[in-house]
């Protein structure tokens, strides 16, 4: 709350708590978001995705609130972006990589009649920002994995937004691709613009990301990755399920 | 057959097919984007009390009245079916059936009890439509089409079943992006702002006016075909957004018309003395129309297709 007098933070989550069902999946989460690009780390489960999810409002929250630049979500829609999962839509459905990527821009033109042309260039300009430009035209069931994962991040990045949820932004993706991505989501950060990205492979952390939030149902450790991301921290969040190998890299990479 | 017989049975039949099954073949391409096909065939039925409760109020077939209480009907079906999965927290397939056959059982005990069945409603009428009753006894040949007097004499199912389309097409133009983005990825028209639940509240109204307009004239069983097997056929031809939604229209009108022109001479071709129900036609074409598709797909893809590029 140190930041209340100056800039609001990006997204400031206040005892969130998110069930579903009977099976409570967030206990009172506070959090702050800090400019920059921060990792949301935990164990399956750990309800990383119902973070964002019911910030953005997707899913009803029992309590607690999301403020986005010390507002409310409606108030300040446009400056928000969000890249869903890749696998929570069907890629087997008629548009092409530009179609998707306009639909970002819908909120800005009318329902009707053809895309205008300004908002079609914006749209051709964060597909050439992911090295999509060559493919705007092509039937989204027909790109690769990896492709479709930098369609959905160009999507994020035609919404022109001040702060971006990613869920999963690395998920499923080869080296080469990863590479792309973090360059895109740096370039993203260093125009003063911040990321919050949930993320899952534990090695990469320090080298991907300046903030963390170690998540297990519970704000289990939040902070520069530096002094929060610790191995006792990752063991808090991970539990007994934290495997012979994330242990060894955690202990081993960090220190 | 003459000039006047075609203007006086076969016209009005004919017109009310395709714009009966040009609306539901509109509408299915949605449904089927969607994954939620099921619920076509749920809102159809779902609509019976509904059309019977409006039935019993007003004590005639007339057709605002029953549209109302079908768009009720509907309405709540799309509620408690919403209700079932949170609360008893069923998977959607099994909450959308559950919830549509009781509301459809609903509708015949309602049947019984208002006497509307004794009247000219009953259980075959409202499987298999009745299209063959659809009339414009007034008609003399080209010229009736120009005379007022005729004209007003038109079947109101024709007028309910024209305005309905009017309407949908409409909405359709109208709500056309949206409705795009809704089908792809309705968390993400949420997340930037876009009324996600009301474009779903719309789609599954469209989608019962559609039915309860088609129903009278087509029968419950041809409007869950007409609403699942066009869109079904186009989608494996094609991967455009536009030609998908046009295309089912079109098929859907298309074998309307094809239908209700087959169902007499067919037999007839088969030295058989008697007429097909045109309903049952209408539906077969709608299969065989699946079946080709898959036949044309399976044809094309045996060509080769550029690589999809990895990366």
């Amino acid at each position: 709350m140190s930041q209340s007098t100056t800039t609001p933070a990006p997204l400031a989550i206040t005892h969130l708590t998110v069930a579903y069902g009977d099976k409570t999946v967030l206990w009172d989460i506070t959090w702050q978001a800090v400019p920059g690009l921060t990792a949301i780390v935990g164990p399956n489960g750990a309800g990383k995705s119902t973070l964002l999810r019911a910030a953005l409002g997707l899913i009803p929250s029992i309590a607690g609130e999301a403020r986005f630049f010390g507002r409310s979500l409606d108030e300040v829609r446009n400056r928000v972006g969000y890249l869903p999962q890749r696998a929570s839509v069907d890629w087997d459905f008629p548009a092409t990589a530009l179609d998707v990527v306009c639909m970002s821009r819908y909120p800005r033109m009318r329902w009707w009649g053809r895309v205008p042309k300004a908002e079609r260039e914006a749209a051709r300009g964060a597909l050439d920002q992911v090295g999509l430009a060559d493919l705007a035209d092509r039937q989204i069931g027909r790109l690769s994995g990896g492709q479709q994962q930098r369609v959905f991040l160009a999507r994020a990045l035609a919404q022109d937004a001040d702060l971006y949820l990613m869920d999963e932004p690395f998920a499923a993706v080869d080296a080469a691709t990863e590479q792309a991505i973090i360059a895109v989501l740096r370039r993203v950060v260093a125009t003063g613009r911040s990321v919050i990205a949930v993320h899952h492979d534990l090695s990469t952390v320090p080298s991907y990301f300046d903030q963390v939030l170690l998540l297990n149902g519970r704000a289990v450790a939040a902070g520069a990755v530096k002094s929060a991301f610790t191995p006792d921290a990752i063991a808090r969040a991970y539990g007994g399920r934290l495997n012979v190998l994330e242990q060894a890299v955690a202990e081993g990479g960090l220190q | 057959m003459t000039t006047e017989d075609f203007f006086r049975l076969d016209l009005p039949a004919l017109l009310a097919a395709i714009l009966a099954c040009g609306s539901c073949g509109l509408l299915g391409s949605f449904l089927l984007l969607r994954r939620d096909s099921l619920l076509g065939d749920a809102l159809s039925h779902a609509v019976l009390p509904g059309i019977i409760a409006g039935f019993a109020i007003t004590g005639a077939r007339a057709g605002l009245p029953m549209l109302l209480g079908a768009l009720a009907a509907a309405l709540l079906a799309v509620f408690v079916i919403g209700l079932v999965r949170r609360v008893a927290r069923l998977e959607s397939g099994a909450a959308t059936g559950a919830v549509f056959t009781s509301f459809f059982a609903l509708g015949l005990m309602l049947m019984e009890a208002t006497g509307a069945r004794s009247v000219d409603l009953d259980l075959d009428c409202v499987l298999f439509g009745q299209l063959e009753s659809v009339v414009w006894l007034e008609a003399q040949g080209f010229a009736s089409l120009l005379d007022p007097v005729a004209l007003a004499a038109l079947p109101r199912q024709l007028f309910l079943l024209a305005a309905v389309a009017v309407v949908l097409a409409g909405l359709v133009a109208l709500l056309w992006r949206p409705l795009h983005l809704l089908c792809f990825d309705p968390d993400y028209a949420a997340a930037i702002g876009l009324p996600a639940r009301g474009l779903e509240l719309a789609l599954n109204l469209m989608v019962a006016a559609a039915a309860v307009a088609a129903f009278e004239a087509v029968g419950s069983i041809l409007v869950v075909a007409m609403l699942v097997c066009p869109a079904a056929a186009i989608r494996l031809l094609t991967d455009s957004y536009r030609a998908q939604v046009l295309g089912g229209a079109a098929l859907g009108a298309a074998l309307g018309a094809l239908g209700y022109a087959l169902a007499g001479p067919l037999p007839a071709a088969f030295g058989q003395n008697f007429a097909l129900n045109a309903a049952g036609v209408i539906g077969t074409l709608g299969g065989l129309a699946v079946a080709g598709a898959m036949v044309l797909r399976q044809l094309r893809n045996a060509s080769p297709k550029p690589a999809i590029i990895s990366g």
